[in-house]
């Protein structure tokens, strides 16, 4: 049956046909959605969201010494949080078939780095498939499984956002049987203390010299005959390659690429007069034609950074470009992404960007917007969960140099239970009078609102045990933990006071639902049924714009007028401009009033 | 022949819904079908966009500069911002419709306010009242399929069942709605 499918969703269905039964993953763009899919369609498939990459690789490592086919996802920089076991894995190798997918985004579209995580093939030692579209995300989760099995070993599928985020056609079929293999006690092979890790090594070396004639042998990787131009091309760029060059130049598709197949090359080599490497990020393929020793041939025309769409290559190769309409795109204000209307972090950050003498170190969440006017309040965002250990390094060196600025770490709920638990740990631990902030707006937001250990719910929605953030803060030895609805701005105030008074550790929890989560009766009841209020301003207004510093899509002033301006559809009704004006010129709406 | 159709507006307008109606006909049609867009920080009130391309065989699934054969503005700027990726002579179907980024919010731009001249002086454009229609019809919300029916009468896609589409990848609550917002984009765009 033909379906219309991303990368993911084909990813995910690719896992199902394999008749795989454990999935885990944590969520991040561009690869959500593979883990949601399998929650939402494959009841047959055990679908978890993990604490984080590390924890979610673990515990598919688990399923597989468990004998049944299990696969992690990924986006590129999870990757490097659960590259500790995914190293020695490589070693250990499998029982039940394991996929891991790690999810690129050449361009950066909602990502902190563009890193190429093709090197972690290279240097895990694991072979990898590289997709082009959703046909081939689906062909070769299946293949990857065997593969996996087959070899002993992990297998890596590396996609990029263009891949996990385009539709194209997918051939669906039924789901193949997989039969859990038994587990065998096997200390040589699973308990990698040195002298067994040393036999692993070898074992791996040798793994890595067989699968050298599969990838000379795959089908996922061949020649398509044309001109005495050469084109290499994996991924998506096979199909920017194919728009610009149609069938005038010889290609060398290649999608299985470590190890990469020498005597193929050799073979399209002699067949063309020059090469061009289309691959997005860094010279992983133009590296290895390099030292196969036709470095003559190559032409290197293009970026090394962003995304190689048709326009970039025809720029790239000097061709004349498709005519364009100029009408003057400067035209057009900029649309920069903006914390929504109702979202509860708009009232910490309006209070906290109000303080002086304040470092604010952030971290990867919506809340990264912070950083943008009105609010003005972050100084830094390097990596999940690292905003409150940054914040401990830069307050202990301040102390040492008897500085005067004091470090503020803001991170999320999602992002406390990634890594934010360790790194609240080093505060506490060392001593340093970090302010720790937890955003805890109840779910995973920025992805699309994925639960989390705190949620209370699992991955298909089923009651999980909530934990308790408080309790943790408590337990781990924080002396001074305050909870606050962030929508009080006298609340938020008072805990910023009560916290750098402090000599000490402390956490301020500012909770309050995401307004975009979808909440049962149980929460919204919880919260007095938010999100349902209307805010209209009066006659009271001046038109001085100081609401405005709330930074809320649904605030304008007319400025014909003078007179401040609430979107009624937009309003959420968090009232934290009620509470910034001045006169006093913005009030809930009583039932019954027309706010027209 | 490839066709490219290029969806833009600004995030929670239902670009993603109408990307899905179009393809989920296009591919019952029997065409290639290939869709791209961006998720992920851009939702969040940022400008978005869904690249549709269909044909005997599509490659890219990105649409490149100068590529669109019809760009659909979900809103009036988003149009103007997006309209380098249109093919000369191509059309433009736009929302007269506007939504103001922060920086006009914050006072520090002012929208600007001869965008629909600028477009219909560089292109073929057709006009749609989106948000008045779909207000006429009961629901604001309806204007993404009112707009993607405007945009298939101008393709030339009119012998699909768009009905029965709808009723696919719509909610049931909300079939009727759609199904109406539809018809009404396309009597709207229909050349006179």
């Amino acid at each position: 049956m033909k379906k219309l499918l991303t990368g993911n969703e084909a990813i995910a269905r690719g896992a199902y046909e394999a008749g795989a039964r454990f999935a885990s993953a944590y969520p991040g763009t561009p690869s959500t959605e593979i883990l949601q899919n399998i929650a939402d369609n494959y009841p047959e498939i055990d679908a978890e969201w993990a604490p984080n990459e590390k924890v979610s690789l673990e515990a598919v490592i688990g399923a597989s010494m468990a004998g049944v086919r299990a696969m992690a996802s990924m986006k590129h920089v999870g990757v490097n949080v659960a590259a500790d076991p995914l190293f020695t894995f490589a070693y250990t190798g499998v029982n039940g078939g394991t996929v891991v997918i790690t999810a690129d985004e050449p361009g950066q579209h909602s990502s902190q780095n563009e890193q190429d995580n093709r090197w972690y093939a290279l240097s895990a030692k694991l072979p990898m498939f590289e997709p082009s579209n959703s046909q081939e995300c689906k062909d070769m989760v299946v293949s990857a499984f065997q593969l996996s099995e087959e070899f002993d070993t992990p297998v890596l599928v590396r996609v990029t956002t263009r891949v996990c985020h385009s539709k194209s056609i997918v051939e669906c079929r039924e789901r193949g049987e997989h039969h859990a293999k038994p587990y065998v006690r096997d200390a040589a092979k699973y308990v990698m203390v040195p002298a067994m890790a040393r036999g692993r090594r070898v074992a791996v070396e040798r793994r890595m010299g067989e699968l050298k004639s599969y990838a000379e042998e795959t089908p996922y990787n061949y020649i398509v005959k044309g001109g005495k131009t050469g084109v290499i091309a994996s991924g998506v760029c096979y199909h920017y390659a194919r728009e610009v060059f149609g069938d005038s130049v010889t290609y060398l598709k290649l999608g299985y690429t470590n190890p990469l197949p020498n005597r193929l090359l050799a073979e399209f080599a002699g067949q063309v007069d020059c090469i061009y490497i289309i691959e997005e990020n860094d010279p992983y393929m133009l590296n290895w034609v390099k030292e196969r020793g036709f470095t003559k041939k190559v032409k290197t025309v293009f970026p090394s950074y962003g995304e190689l769409t048709p326009d970039v290559l025809r720029r790239s190769l000097g061709m004349e470009p498709l005519p364009v309409i100029d009408c003057g795109k400067q035209l057009s204000v900029p649309r920069p992404p903006a914390l929504c209307a109702g979202c509860p972090h708009r009232g910490f950050f309006y209070e906290l960007g109000r303080r002086k003498g304040l470092v604010i170190t952030g971290d990867i969440g919506c809340y990264t917007l912070g950083f943008a006017p009105p609010f003005n309040s972050m100084d830094s965002c390097i990596c999940m969960g690292g905003a409150f250990s940054i914040g401990h390094g830069f307050n202990r060196a301040m102390a040492k140099i008897s500085g005067d600025l004091r470090a503020v770490g803001v991170l999320g709920d999602s992002t406390f239970f990634h890594t934010g638990i360790n790194s609240l740990m080093e505060v506490v631990y060392n001593g340093s009078n970090t302010v720790c902030v937890i955003l805890d707006n109840r779910i995973t937001g920025m992805t699309g609102g994925q639960e989390h250990p705190g949620t209370g719910k699992d991955a298909r929605g089923n009651p999980a045990p909530m934990a308790d953030i408080p309790a943790i803060c408590k337990g781990l030895g924080v002396p001074l933990v305050v909870e606050i609805d962030p929508n009080d701005l006298a609340a938020v105030k008072t805990a910023l006071d009560q916290a750098l008074e402090a000599d000490s550790p402390s956490v301020i929890i500012t909770r309050w639902p995401c307004a975009l989560k979808k909440m049962d009766k149980t929460e919204r009841a919880q919260y007095g049924g938010p999100f349902t209020e209307k805010y209209i301003v009066n006659e009271k207004c001046v038109g001085c714009g100081i609401c405005l510093k709330s930074g809320c899509p649904a605030l304008s002033v007319d400025k014909g007028k003078r007179k401040a301006v609430i979107n009624p559809v937009q309003c959420a009704g968090c009232g934290v401009c009620a509470q910034i004006c001045p006169p006093k010129a913005i009030a809930k709406l009583d039932r019954g009033e027309s706010d027209d | 022949m490839i066709k490219s159709i290029l969806l833009v507006g600004v995030g929670g307008q239902g670009t993603i819904l109408a990307g899905k109606i179009l393809t989920t006909a296009l591919l019952q049609a029997g065409y290639d079908v290939k869709m791209s867009e961006i998720h992920g920080m851009s939702q969040r009130g940022g400008s978005v966009s869904t690249h549709v391309r269909y044909g005997c065989r599509v490659e890219s699934p990105v649409i490149e500069l100068g590529g669109a054969d019809i760009l659909v503005g979900f809103e009036l700027m988003e149009a103007v911002r997006w309209l380098e990726y249109q093919k000369p002579g191509g059309i433009v179907i736009v929302n007269d419709y506007k939504i103001n980024p922060m920086p006009v919010l914050s006072g520090q731009f002012s929208y600007p306010d001869n965008l629909l001249e600028v477009l219909q002086g560089h292109t073929k454009t057709v006009t749609v009242k989106a948000f008045d229609e779909a207000v006429a019809l009961g629901d604001a919300r309806a204007m993404n399929t009112l707009l993607l029916g405007a945009a298939v009468e101008r393709i030339g896609l009119s012998d699909i069942d768009w009905d029965d589409v709808i009723g696919e990848c719509v909610k049931p609550a909300f079939v009727d709605l759609n199904r109406r917002a539809l018809a009404k984009g396309r009597e709207l765009a229909k050349e006179i």
